[in-house]
């Protein structure tokens, strides 16, 4: 099918896609078009205005801030995935988007648009949930930041206002002696994740110091494994350590479908929570 | 009224000027508006990967991006794979050779997939091929001929280099 009439703006600033959001209220920020675009296509989404934020110079790239790396809303996942900074600094990140689509669909679409259309399946909530990073929004009264455990509101509802646009992210780095596991399952790849999971593991002389884990897929927002997170740290990295802590998934709030029942999920994410852990203490390097 | 705008963009080489509804996908222009009927619209919702051009040199589905967004961008369609005097690429050759087509529909998304995907990934691994083109359905040929092209293709690269 093709969208319904909508009329188009390109605004070139922040401040100016901010300023028509304030003018328009039936509104739909266009980034990379990769939801946004088959919404429209089946008329799923029938907006009175669009406004594209491909023309707008300094909210895309990424930016070595020393403790965090910046990142700004519409850089393109394909971009996060080539970066050098991004595969030095947050390696899970590139590991977490070889999930994501197909590298035609990563090369339009944005950390940020990801992060707005808020799909319970996706990989980059999951990771910004693991990376406790701040997001930043502006609006007509200028920006704020939001942590991104205050971010998602319900299912596919972001914490943002309809005259707010998101314009970066902040993710801290690590660092240390720190591994990564990124690990995911669907019926195929490129599609949407049943469950998916992810792990940091910081380790100093013998034990583990720090610890996070993030699993997306299972319910409307990614969940950090807090208890089991606490377990773990003082610990031995080893696997008996790593099913202990895995068993604790097995506890979570998981959603039922028409395809996936609740308690297979669960049981996925015991399974995938185990193996991201093993994968992350199997590449502890230095870099996270 | 339907809300339209002056746009420009150059497709295999050649610059061209219309005027376009914003909504009008760039998939759709190409085929309506230019008459480009090599790039076939199949799922319009991002999953097939018929439709799939390369804008700028990076393969992107063009039901998913409108046309006004292409303004002033390189667009290069399948039409733009051979030679000017016709003689076809590599990679056509070795779809013709390794039958990696048979009714033809996937294939305008799965040349110019791996048209991107070969130029960066010059020694691909057969799971590589079958990774990139995972975004591309294709009904008739079971992907072997497919992914037997690429790889020789790339074979052949190699050697040339």
């Amino acid at each position: 099918m093709k969208p319904a009439p909508f009329t188009y703006h390109d605004p070139t600033t922040a401040d100016e896609a901010v300023a028509l959001l304030a003018t328009h209220e039936d509104a739909k920020i266009l980034a990379g078009g990769q939801s946004l675009m088959p919404m429209l296509n089946m008329r799923f989404v029938v907006p009175d205005d669009v406004i594209d934020l491909n023309r707008i110079d300094g909210i895309a790239g990424i930016r070595d801030a020393g403790e965090s790396i910046e990142i700004g809303a519409m850089t393109r996942q394909r971009d996060l995935m080539r970066d050098d900074v991004i595969a030095t600094k947050a390696p899970i990140i590139p590991a977490a988007l070889h999930w994501v689509g197909h590298f035609q669909t990563r090369n339009r679409g944005t950390i940020g648009g990801s992060l707005c259309h808020l799909d319970p399946a996706a990989e980059l909530p999951c990771l910004m949930a693991l990376y406790d990073a701040e997001l930043t929004v502006q609006g007509p009264d200028g920006a704020r930041k939001i942590p991104f455990a205050e971010w998602p509101l319900a299912y596919m509802i972001p914490s943002i206002g309809p005259d707010e646009l998101l314009t970066g992210v902040s993710v801290p780095h690590w660092g240390g002696n720190t591994g990564h596991g990124f690990v995911e399952f669907s019926r195929r790849h490129g599609d949407f994740a049943i469950v998916a999971a992810a792990a940091l593991l910081t380790v100093d002389a013998g034990k583990i110091t720090r610890a996070a884990i993030s699993i997306g897929g299972a319910d409307v927002r990614p969940i950090r494994l807090t208890e089991a997170e606490t377990a773990l740290v003082g610990a031995t990295p080893d696997a008996g350590t790593f099913k202990a802590a895995a068993e604790i998934a097995r506890g979570i709030e998981a959603m039922s479908d028409a395809y996936v029942s609740s308690a297979y999920r669960q049981r996925l994410a015991a399974t995938l929570v185990e193996r991201a852990l093993a994968a992350a203490a199997s590449n502890l390097n230095g870099s996270a | 009224m339907a809300d339209t705008r002056d746009i420009e963009m150059t497709v295999n080489g050649e610059s061209h000027a219309a005027n376009v509804e914003t909504r009008t996908s760039l998939g759709d222009f190409l085929r309506h508006g230019l008459g480009l009927t090599g790039t076939h619209m199949g799922c319009e919702h991002g999953v097939c990967g018929a439709c799939t051009v390369m804008v700028d040199g990076e393969a992107v589905r063009s039901c998913l991006m409108l046309a006004v967004q292409a303004n002033g961008h390189e667009v290069t369609t399948v039409e733009g794979l051979a030679e000017d005097d016709g003689t076809m690429s590599a990679l056509q050759e070795a779809f013709w050779k390794h039958h990696g087509l048979q009714c033809g529909f996937c294939t305008p998304g799965m040349l110019t997939s791996l048209t991107a995907f070969l130029r960066d990934n010059p020694d691909p691994s057969e799971r590589d091929v079958r990774e990139a083109i995972s975004g591309n359905i294709c009904r008739c040929t079971g992907y072997q001929g497919i992914v037997d092209a690429a790889l020789d293709v790339a074979k052949t690269m190699q050697k040339g280099s």
